[in-house]
């Protein structure tokens, strides 16, 4: 591997890179309200979402939301865990229009980008509902920040074909970007 | 869509004695996301385990962190740190073995200040248990080029604690 002049000793196992692959990658070049990713293999048996992303808007914390299939119905569901630097709490949304995978910061903070990451499991099985998982937040020196779990449920039996990512308002910034991942099973 | 190979180990250390530290440098920029992940105790029970940046050693960084110990749920934040806190609410243990997992989005990035999303948990079921989430905030548009682990007041981390750092590349 090209790197380290560590104290690294040696990599240990015998690690297969085989089995993550990147998919596609949307990097915000002007702000646009919605990033979609399109026709994506069944070859996989997870999907995972890296993303640094700030919403265009001034304010407070932004939702990541999210639609699966282009579905546009009240068929999704989520709970959450929220620390705001103050306190922690939990919240949940049944039967409404939107997944909700993480937490966007304003534009307030010029430089901040929100750090999340998203794993959709089993996307391609038939058999059942898809859950998604997700862990995201941002800091903001001493101004409020977030660290959120979120899962979501997609009350829909269809293998996932296609993400659409969406802020509450608004738009994502400029630099904000969007990274899918493959994961292979045995 | 193309697809790529990715998720690279690039170098693993595992202490073979106590030690004040574990350094990452010369951290190559083609990656568009690292990993860094910690497992193993501490010499001194209850401390946190620690991150700094690029050796900053200046208090450019703060972090939020969302912590569990079993009884009760809290949230807190710390500004203007000489490190990113990787547990620090929860503090990691002398003797059960604990587990942390960082991602630094977008390292390489000369725009804009780096985020980190980290959770760890300590498992020690006499004292201190806990888990923890932790975002941090590195306050430099700098790439990141070398991580520092280690832990409060100077103390040491235990024979046998491991870091593994993986490169993620985007398409």
């Amino acid at each position: 591997m090209p790197i380290l002049g560590v104290i690294a000793s040696a990599i240990t196992g015998n690690l297969s890179t085989n089995s993550y692959q990147s998919i596609a990658t949307v990097t915000v070049g002007s702000p646009q309200a919605t990033v979609s990713f399109t026709s994506i293999p069944a070859t996989y048996t997870h999907l995972q979402l890296r993303l640094a992303i700030q919403a265009a808007d001034s304010g407070g914390a932004f939702n990541l939301k999210a639609r699966f299939n282009s579905d546009t119905g009240n068929n999704y569901a989520l709970h959450r865990l929220i620390g705001d630097g103050g306190s922690a709490s939990a919240a949940g949304a049944a039967t409404t229009g939107y997944a909700r995978l993480g937490v966007l910061n304003s534009s307030d903070f010029t430089n901040v980008f929100s750090a999340n990451v998203i794993d959709i499991l089993d996307y391609t099985n038939t058999n059942k509902y898809t859950t998604t998982r997700s862990l995201g937040g941002y800091d903001k020196n001493g101004a409020t920040g977030y660290v959120m779990y979120h899962s979501s449920l997609w009350m829909n039996t269809a293998a996932i074909t296609s993400i659409e990512l969406t802020t509450d308002t608004g738009n994502f910034s400029q630099y904000s970007s969007f990274a899918l991942y493959g994961i292979k099973g045995a | 869509m193309a697809a790529g190979s990715t998720y690279v180990p690039l170098a693993t250390n595992t202490l073979g004695s106590a030690a004040t530290s574990i350094d990452f440098t010369s951290i190559i920029s083609s990656y568009t996301d690292l990993i860094l992940i910690v497992s193993g105790t501490v010499v001194t029970n209850g401390a946190g385990i620690f991150i700094q940046l690029n050796s900053d050693t200046a208090s450019n960084y703060s972090f939020t962190y969302l912590s569990g110990n079993g009884t009760t749920a809290a949230s807190g934040r710390r500004a203007s740190q000489a490190y990113i806190g990787f547990n620090w609410n929860t503090g990691w243990s002398d003797t059960a073995q604990c587990n942390g997992i960082m991602h630094l989005q977008n390292y390489a990035n000369t725009t804009t200040y780096k985020t980190t999303i980290a959770r760890s948990n300590n498992a020690n079921g006499s004292s201190l248990p806990g888990t923890e989430t932790t975002a941090g905030l590195w306050r430099s548009t700098s790439a990141i080029n070398a991580i520092k682990v280690y832990t409060a007041g100077g103390g040491n981390l235990a024979s046998g604690f491991t870091a593994t750092l993986y490169g993620i590349v985007a398409a």
